[in-house]
């Protein structure tokens, strides 16, 4: 079997809210697949209905060719759920915590120790082990709760916003973590409002908002879907900006934008070609650059492109995409 | 590749839901043991109702204390298996809203697994009031009139008693919103079903008939009456069966309810 996680056409009502709607996944072995969407448009939902916790209205999904809802208890036994808030037991150390994750997963109480043991350690909680988990900063509870969820060596897991509310260093440390599951063989699937995070850990992002997929691929299929290549170029000679102004709006046929005080100089342009030809240009002006690059769009603006609040926006991004990216 | 060979059970045994359970057990007494005061309530709460109870009602209804307490701890015994279940509820429901349950039910256990330990483990409260009760009554001059199997078998059908009112307090604690609404039904049930009851008086004739009838029918007063017998002697009556009975009736009607509330319970 080649994937992992499969969910044709999910959805979940909650009233009048359609928290799923109609929502398509993919997973194949050994990937990472990044959920990205703004507050409220059902990653968490999506989540919990795949991680067996809630039923879905309409739909199906299977982990490891076992549905959700008839195979709910072999699905679990393949899984690691670290959903968006914390679900320790705040009263137990951290050791008894895992302890119980142990063997309530049918280990010997020995071996239950000694995976505790060795989940501590490679988290940096070996120190606070013996402490009780209402102790523990954010940070701690972060990394205790994803050890929690890695007790059972799990095929695949699922992690809901794991570096919210942390700090750079310890979002660096929950990525390494999430490399060496992987790297170990697992599949992951995690949601997050970061673009950086879905473009740093992620093979695959599938962008949702209100319940849909309303895009999917690669970042950079992604970031080549949202609209062209922006071109960035300073002058050596702070005086001469004007004149560079000049000649990158001839070339590229519109209207530059300059930063005054650092003389950043830069304009959207439909090919690549442009950069060649700026080169000579430059040359013949015997003009002196200290930066020259072509960006693509950041996902930032590739995400403002999809969500935008007008309902029209989201449905063009859509179409654009389907046509675009998902071949 | 060893993971795609070995395809997981698909239902739990039961010997491995009582292992889960009884894991889940350790839980809670570990629980306790960082934080033995969350034990106090249990401890205090017989020698306060002993005291009161005793000193207020003695001389009044049964013209001497000493006679009265005879009376009395048997009945108390009832009132604190019924007073034990009550913080499950709000324990429970706390675990709902901190998300520890989210964490148990991704797991591949039994449904009923986390409320079996839950009340499992608080087994330890009702043992606590139990040996607290017996010892401060001994202090004021209780004593025992039966055989040690009589009392025994008494303490035992207590147990039954609570474990199976305990799941109408682990019922409460999965539908209600939040611990405090379970805090306000608790009282709601608990206090009609106590002292409703033949636990403080021997004699109901002088209730209104509404009340009579109540306190006749109220499975507390069964209890009573039995622990009456099996502790100082006299007919039992079918006051055991009428309490097993009702023990059974009333898991027979809230552990299906729980279940299925809790499978539901997003
Ligand atoms: N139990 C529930 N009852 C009612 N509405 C719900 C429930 N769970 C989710 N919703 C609604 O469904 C929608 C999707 O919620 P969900 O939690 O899946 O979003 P999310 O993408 O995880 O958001 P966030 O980034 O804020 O975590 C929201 O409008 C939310 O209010
Ligand atoms: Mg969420």
């Amino acid at each position: 079997m080649t994937e992992v996680i499969r969910a044709e056409g999910l959805q979940k009502r909650y009233g009048a809210t359609r928290a799923l709607d109609g929502v398509d996944l993919s997973v194949p072995r050994g990937s990472v697949l990044g959920v990205l969407g703004p507050n409220g448009a059902g990653k968490t939902t999506a989540v919990r209905t795949l991680a067996t916790l809630i039923k879905p209205d309409a739909g199906r999904a299977e982990i490891c060719g076992f549905d959700v809802v008839r195979d709910a208890v072999q699905v679990r036994a393949k899984i690691g759920l670290t959903g968006q808030y914390a679900s320790l037991d705040e009263e137990l150390t951290g050791t008894e915590n895992l302890v119980m994750i142990g063997r309530l997963l049918d280990f010997p109480r020995a071996e239950a120790r000694s995976r505790a043991r060795e989940l501590l350690a490679r988290f940096r909680l070996t120190d606070a082990a013996g402490r009780a988990v209402k102790t523990y900063s954010g940070g701690m509870r972060r990394r205790l709760d994803l050890a929690a969820s890695l007790v059972n060596r799990p095929e695949v897991v699922f992690l809901d916003e794991p570096t919210t509310g942390l700090d750079p260093r310890a979002r660096n440390e929950v990525w390494d973590t999430v490399r060496a599951v992987v790297a170990e063989g697992a599949s992951v699937l995690l949601t997050t409002q970061y673009l950086e995070e879905a473009d740093a850990l992620a093979d695959r992002i599938v962008v949702f908002d209100h319940g849909k997929v309303i895009a999917a691929g690669t970042a950079d299929e992604l970031k080549a879907g949202a609209g062209r290549q922006t071109l960035v170029v300073r002058a050596k000679e702070a005086h001469r900006t004007e004149q560079l102004t000049a000649i990158v709006a001839q070339l590229t046929g519109e209207v530059p934008d300059v930063v005054a005080e650092t003389g950043l100089v830069s304009a959207p342009v439909a090919d690549s070609g442009v950069l060649a030809s700026l080169i000579r240009a430059l040359d013949g002006a015997s003009l002196g650059v200290t930066e020259l690059a072509l960006r693509m769009p950041s996902l930032d603006e590739v995400f403002l492109t999809l969500t935008g609040h007008s309902a029209e926006q989201s449905a063009r991004a859509e179409e654009k995409i389907t046509e675009g990216s998902l071949a | 590749m060893t993971t795609a060979v070995l395809a997981p059970p698909r239902r739990i045994s039961l010997r491995r839901t009582l292992r889960h359970g009884l894991t889940l057990a350790w839980r809670n007494i570990s629980q306790l043991k960082h934080s033995p005061e969350k034990l106090i309530d249990s401890t205090l709460m017989p020698i306060v109702f002993l005291v009161l109870f005793l000193y207020v009602f003695g001389g009044a209804v049964q013209g001497s204390t000493h006679a009265y307490l005879q009376m009395l701890l048997p009945g108390l015994v009832a009132q604190m298996a019924m007073f034990a279940t009550m913080g499950l509820g709000t324990a429970l429901n706390e675990d709902i809203h901190k998300g520890v349950f989210d964490r148990f039910r991704s797991l591949p256990i039994a449904r009923s697994a986390p409320l079996v330990g839950t009340i499992l483990g608080d087994t330890v409260r009702f043992a606590t009031s139990m040996v607290i009760l017996t010892a401060f009554g001994s202090l004021l001059g209780f004593r025992f009139h039966t055989d040690p199997l009589s009392v025994l078998a008494g303490f035992a059908l207590a147990y039954v008693f609570y474990l199976a009112v305990s799941w109408i307090s682990v019922l409460i604690g999965l539908v209600a919103p939040s611990p405090e609404t379970v805090q306000g039904l608790a009282f709601l049930w608990v206090m009609p079903l106590t002292f409703g009851s033949s636990i403080m008086v021997a004699d109901t004739s002088t209730m209104p008939g509404w009340l009579q009838a109540w306190a006749k029918a109220n499975p507390v007063s069964h209890l009573t009456e039995s622990l009456r017998a099996l502790m100082l002697g006299g007919p039992v009556g079918n006051h055991v069966w009428y309490t097993l009975a009702w023990a059974a009736g009333i898991m027979l009607v809230t552990f299906p309810l729980a279940m299925r509330m809790y499978g539901r319970r997003a």
